[in-house]
């Protein structure tokens, strides 16, 4: 029995060239019982193997296959079709507006959640009594459905009667027209996405817990005020999981579908202005309502390519940045 | 500057001794100076305001859910008029007994398989040695970056072929094979188990599925309902794939999201309905329920999973 029943490791996706069987040098025979625990480990996790092949790669490589061609889904044929579905990205104008508008989203969005996340976690790190209870009813919006979300918010950010126009008028504020008026729309899905910070918040506050004390006392005892402790102490022991929000969190960013679509995009007609056009809301309608399945798998490798580019860099930028405390924890 | 910094160091904190010392265990909130007291009142301004704002929206739908058709916009958390019927009445309106039978055999198949497989998979990755273990995992670890958005067409055409749009299968399909993050996290349970268990098992004769099912299994039911509490929240809010798989089909087949997607388009006056929100209302908070039961058990396996793990969403 031999082990080359490896699947193809971690191949770049760009370059699906049928994996050229490579003669390994022999390796010296494994002894029975060590080649029985392979046997085990290779059964153990055959099922991933067989969903990787299929769900992931297979998937990939189809995807891939796909945006080059013509595909009808009716009588499941392709067409060849070159370079044309990665033509369209440039010539469709909507995809920069969809490009523009979730680009928007995410730096509106981003900052906010990593910002509102560890002032909560702060908060909540500082009390001593009724912290458990405190971070439970934070963290109900994080278990709201967002069907459910997205039903409350459609009500209350109605712009005449809605609560929090209601509420913004008693402060003497003239609340805007959030879901119609084109310049807010990004900011009530930016208000919805913050209603549930806290899954980010309870990441900040496991961070919080592991800053050693005994750091703050000694801060304090050389002098250090709150702001000097925060800027010196907390934020260079937590810098980790600040990298680790912001990568998540722009990732799913660039993403945003459930949000966008319940206020939106429920149905063609009230397809509103290109306003609340994310990017996801417009890979959808291209593959699952105008069926061009091979332009939506093009936008699906730009999609790819463009979250890939950013999150190196955030991770470069970073890792300049990010204080780990003796190497690997 | 640092060098007064250094020299008053011991002085402090022989000084911080001596207080220590006079009084062991007492609270610090004794010592708080006006300063502290500010802080802390601010800091108790704060919290109740953020709950205030966090609650609102639930407590808002709970009461909206309670109102006639009338009166859903007018903002009050107590009813003027109570309506409990609406909770009668939207089982007529609305096929929900259906979309909830539909919801939970999804998501019941959808965790507990992911469960199974993920952790035999993880179990294989963290106990076995075997050629490309490392690489093969590294795999794992990068299918974890794979934005969903990637494979959403291929895995559409995949599931067309096979004949299975339309039904449920698609919903849960996938998850016999495992997910990488619940490998990833699984996996680091089990290196967290005393290996010798395994070895002393192993010497006497215990097979692989023994090790697995015997000692592996018993030790990790709390990690197992992370895993299955993460994944029966994700696949009880799932709408994309209802709405590529299921919208095809007819209403009673929906998930409880893409019933309530539906019906929000089904009362809105835009599309010719009569404004009954209620219903809407009603059913939000009923698909909502269950989450929050599921919340008030498994709380702690929740925070607990998400601190350990990262998994915001």
């Amino acid at each position: 029995m031999t082990t080359t029943s490896a699947p193809p490791g971690a191949r770049e996706p760009g370059a699906p060239e049928p994996a050229a069987p490579k003669p390994k040098p022999k390796r010296p025979r494994m002894s029975p019982m060590r080649r029985r625990e392979a046997l085990n480990g290779y059964l153990f996790i055959s099922p991933w193997i067989l969903g990787f092949l299929v769900f992931t790669f297979g998937a990939m490589v189809y995807s891939l296959v796909i945006s080059f061609s013509y595909y009808q889904l009716a009588t499941d044929t392709a067409r060849p079709a070159g370079i044309a579905n990665y033509q369209m990205l440039i010539e469709d104008p909507k995809i920069a507006t969809a490009l523009g508008n979730t680009l928007f989203c995410a730096v509106l969005a981003v900052p906010l959640e990593v910002a509102l996340a560890l002032g909560l976690a702060m908060l909540l790190n500082t009390v001593r009594r009724g912290a458990g209870f405190f971070r439970t009813v934070f963290y109900l919006p994080k278990m709201t459905p967002t069907v459910a979300t997205a039903s409350v918010f459609l009500l209350l950010l109605n712009g005449s009667n809605g609560a929090i126009n209601r509420g913004l008028a008693a402060l003497g504020i003239d609340g805007p027209a959030w879901l119609l008026d084109p310049a807010w729309v990004k900011p009530s899905i930016v208000l919805m996405t913050l209603w549930g910070v806290a899954g980010t918040m309870v990441i900040f506050l496991a961070a919080l817990q592991n800053v050693p004390k005994e750091l703050y006392e000694a801060a304090s005892i050389d002098g250090a005020g709150s702001w000097r402790r925060f800027w010196n102490v907390t934020l260079p022991l937590i810098s980790p999981a600040v990298l680790f929000n912001v990568l998540v969190l722009t990732i799913a960013a660039f993403q945003i579908f459930d949000q966008a679509f319940l206020l939106f995009h429920r149905t063609t007609a009230s397809g509103s202005s290109d306003a609340s056009l994310f990017y996801a809301i417009y890979l959808f309608e291209q593959a699952f309502r105008q069926f061009n399945f091979g332009f939506a798998a093009a936008m699906a490798w730009l999609l790819f390519v463009i979250i890939l580019v950013i999150s190196i860099i955030q991770m470069r930028i970073g890792n300049r940045f990010v204080y780990y405390e003796g190497g690997e924890r | 500057m640092s060098a007064q910094a250094d020299a008053a160091e011991p002085r402090m904190s022989s000084a911080a001794l001596a207080a220590a010392a006079d009084s062991p265990v007492q609270p610090r909130e004794t010592r708080l100076s006006v300063w502290g007291w500010v802080g802390q009142v601010v800091r108790w301004v704060l919290l109740l305001a953020c709950t205030g704002l966090f609650l609102y929206p639930i407590v808002w739908l709970l009461a909206a859910s309670l109102k006639p058709r009338g009166e859903v916009f007018d903002n009050r958390l107590i009813p003027q008029t109570w309506q409990p019927e609406n909770y009668v009445e939207v089982f007529d309106q609305l096929p929900l007994l259906a979309w909830l039978g539909n919801s939970v055999l999804i998501a019941v198949l959808a965790a507990g398989f992911v469960t199974v497989s993920s952790s035999l998979v993880a179990f294989g990755f963290a106990y076995f040695r075997f050629p490309g273990r490392n690489v093969l995992f590294g795999v794992v670890l990068a299918t974890m970056m794979l934005p969903g958005a990637v494979t959403l067409v291929p895995q559409f055409l995949i599931w067309n072929q096979l004949g299975f749009v339309g039904t449920h299968v698609p919903l849960w399909g996938a998850n016999v094979f495992g997910s990488a993050f619940y490998i990833f996290l699984l996996r680091q349970f089990f290196l967290g188990l005393p290996r010798e268990l395994f070895e002393a098992a192993r010497i006497d004769g215990l097979s692989a599925w023994g090790q697995f099912w015997r000692i592996a299994f018993p030790l990790s039911v709390p990690s197992f309902v992370i895993v299955f509490l993460f994944e029966f929240q994700a696949s009880w809010n799932n709408l994309q794939g209802a709405l590529i798989y299921l919208n095809t089909g007819s209403a009673t087949g929906y998930t409880v999201p893409l019933g309530i997607a539906s019906a929000m388009t089904k009362y809105s006056p835009e599309s010719g309905g009569h404004g009954d929100y209620q219903y809407v209302m009603v059913a939000a908070l009923i698909v909502t329920l269950p989450m929050l039961i599921l919340f008030a058990f498994g709380q702690r396996s929740f925070i607990h999973g998400i601190a350990t793990s990262g998994r915001t969403g």
